[in-house]
């Protein structure tokens, strides 16, 4: 009985051993640095919320990450009127179709879908922006190392430069651009950490609330167990 | 004072005279005995009540914002899916309401796992207990439809398509399957049908039943009394005034206990909500932040970590059988790895009720059955492999075998005497 418990017990680890692995690369933590969160949200309005939406995030929401009504109205209202709109963009969905093949997601909440048993959607994220390389096989001529035959062109490539995939399967940057690549995994970094932030943007309130419950019910806790016992103390 | 107190008396009288309150109030809480020797196994029924309520609570004010509507927005978003992150972001506290709703579907399957598992430890199904158990388990089956109805409504990938399955497996019924299965969606695929009329099964059908067999589940059980860890009758032994010696009034030995009970709860169910409300993935699937795309088919679709066990097993049946498919037996078999747990009253022979005083025989069945449901839950998570449909098969077998080989090794087992009365620990 015994043998055949342990055997049990052990045999799954066998059949769990399959599978296909992809390798990401861990985003940088900047859920509370308010300056890359304000860089990531230019980098956003500026470079994705041309051809994405985020349409359940509204302008004037960024006061979360510090930015008055005015500064959004003058550095980030390219797509509204009005910062209580939210993020649309003017491109027809239609149009885009033809265009890319498939119209680009709205991205609100981009960084929660994207997450997997591989690493966080913020990995995901990081290690995608950044893995654009040249390929002439493709329509747009870009390929991409987590997003295999992906419509998206490399929207960041004034910045990166290009990327080609070299023979051992590592990418080389064969032309630069802009911006040094650690400045250039800076930016990305900033930018995925607002893709994160405009995931779910009670995130740091929420966990901030959390403790405060949490201490709250430890209270409650001590009341309610010295109530019991002060009742149960006949009971033997 | 004495004036106020002469007040609220004739208040009670008047209502008493037209509506059996303090007789109810008496008969279900102050004066309804319970063992004294309740252990942690016992806190779980009152906390399944607590997540209903919570459930309940948090679902009226979500259907105040959602909407059960598939059609694209101006976005490309279908309008439910949006109205979820509406609720998230522009519903005061609607992140909140949300996050209970969701863990609290989750938390439910917790506790009512525990709370079945206690009945089998102590064999509080045994007569006379047997309707309480039949009660329970019906609420079992509405809850598993609750929970399957709810999780289409985000509008999610894995809304749509666990949908999608799900309502498929209907379609291997030999004969009348395609036309049924068409029926049940509205639709020939899972649509905006589909999720409006889930949508009202979610809001107000199943909480219906629901509600009414709790009802009958809690009056069945103040009929016979409670089972307790011993499996010892306390009714057997009475005092002069016909109270059972080991028995407590519920109210106040065990609402103040419970309400310990209650406040732990609840700091579990904060830490998920608060600090891990996806829990992993597993509370909230990953996939499910994609809107719904009938066009796209997720590489792995699993179900929700509550279904996966039966989900291991419908998928564990491979082989043809009387020249129907093996698809439809492994229907029948994940339906009936369900229903059998309501047979345990009759299945089960033994001498005595509860683990302690029960044999080896019953221990070792027992603890093999709790780890092949372990097993066949985190199978049902992964997408199979020829390896792991092996694995399934074996802890199927064991499954089916703990309770189809219950009333021979049950009544076989060497089991020591019941005491008397019930034991202080």
């Amino acid at each position: 009985m015994k043998k055949f418990l342990t055997a049990i017990l052990f045999a799954p680890l066998l059949a769990f051993a399959a599978g296909t692995e992809l390798h990401l690369d861990r985003a940088p933590d900047k859920a509370n640095d308010m300056a890359a969160l304000q860089h990531g949200a230019k980098i956003f309005v500026n470079y994705c919320l041309n051809c994405h939406s985020a349409s359940y995030m509204r302008y004037n929401r960024l006061k979360d990450i510090g930015l008055s009504d005015a500064q959004v109205k003058d550095n980030l209202l390219f797509t509204a009127e009005k910062v209580g709109e939210p993020m649309k963009i003017a491109m027809q969905r239609a149009d885009a179709k033809v265009w890319f093949g498939a119209a680009p997601p709205d991205l609100t909440v981009i960084a929660r879908a994207r997450a997997s048993e591989f690493g966080s959607g913020a990995d995901w994220l990081y290690t995608y922006l950044r893995g654009f390389y040249r390929d002439e096989n493709r329509p747009t001529g870009w390929n991409n190392v987590v997003f295999e035959n992906v419509g998206m062109p490399h929207a960041l490539w004034e910045l990166q430069g290009d990327q080609i995939m070299g023979a051992d399967h590592k990418l080389k940057l064969v032309k630069a651009g802009k911006l040094k690549p650690q400045e250039f995994d800076a930016a990305v970094g900033d930018l995925v950490a607002y893709l994160k932030y405009m995931g779910e943007p009670m995130a740091e309130f929420r966990k901030q609330l959390g403790v405060i419950v949490l201490v709250f019910l430890a209270v409650i806790f001590v009341f309610a167990y010295a109530l019991k016992r002060e009742y149960w103390k006949d009971i033997h | 004072m004495s004036k106020v107190n002469a007040i609220l008396q004739g208040t009670l009288n008047w209502v008493d005279e037209r509506f059996p309150l303090t007789s109810n109030w008496k008969a279900h809480l102050s004066e309804y005995y319970a063992p004294k020797n309740f252990n942690f196994w016992y806190f779980f029924g009152s906390l399944a009540m607590l997540v209903l309520v919570i459930q309940i609570v948090t679902g009226i004010v979500l259907t105040m914002h959602f909407k059960p509507d598939a059609s694209l927005n101006a976005s490309g978003v279908p309008v439910a899916f949006a109205s979820v992150e509406y609720i998230m972001r522009d519903v005061p506290w609607g992140w909140l309401i949300r996050y209970m709703h969701s863990t609290g579907a989750s938390a439910f399957f917790v506790v009512v796992y525990m709370h079945m598992f206690r009945g089998m430890l102590y064999g509080s199904y045994r007569k006379p207990r047997e309707l309480i158990w039949i009660f329970g388990m019906i609420i079992f089956l509405a809850l598993m439809a609750e929970a399957f109805f709810g999780y289409l409504l985000p509008w999610g990938q894995m809304s749509f398509w666990g949908a999608q399955v799900i309502v498929n497996l209907f379609s291997a019924i030999p004969l009348i399957g395609p036309d049924l299965s068409i029926w049940l969606r509205g639709d020939y695929v899972v649509g905006d049908a589909t999720l409006n009329r889930f949508f009202a099964f979610h809001v107000i059908a199943v909480p219906l039943v629901l509600l009414g067999l709790v009802a009958a589940h809690i009056l069945a059980l103040h009929e016979v009394g409670s089972n307790n860890p011993d499996g010892v009758e306390i009714k057997k032994k009475k005092d002069a005034n016909g109270v059972p010696l080991d028995g407590i009034p519920f109210h106040p030995y065990y609402s103040v206990k419970d309400i310990v009970g209650v406040v732990v709860f609840l700091m579990v169910f904060s830490v998920i909500v608060f600090f891990m409300p996806e829990f992993g993935g597993y509370f909230l699937e990953y996939n499910n932040f994609f809107p719904a795309d009938p066009l796209v088919t997720p590489p792995h679709i699993a179900p929700v970590w509550y279904f996966t066990p039966y989900y291991s097993i419908l998928r564990a049946v491979t082989y043809p059988l009387f020249g129907i498919d093996a698809k439809f037996w492994g229907v029948v078999a994940m339906g009936a790895s369900t229903l059998i747990i309501a047979l345990l009253p009759w299945l089960d022979r033994s001498p005595v009720k509860s683990i302690r005083y029960r044999g080896p025989l019953y221990k070792g069945f027992l603890t093999a059955f709790i780890i092949s449901f372990f097993i066949l839950g985190y199978l049902g998570m992964l997408g199979p492999t020829p390896a792991r449909t092996i694995v399934a098969q074996i802890c199927s077998v064991i499954y089916f075998a703990f309770f189809l080989l219950m009333p021979i090794y049950s009544s076989l087992d060497k089991c020591q005497p019941e005491p008397d009365r019930v034991t202080s620990k």
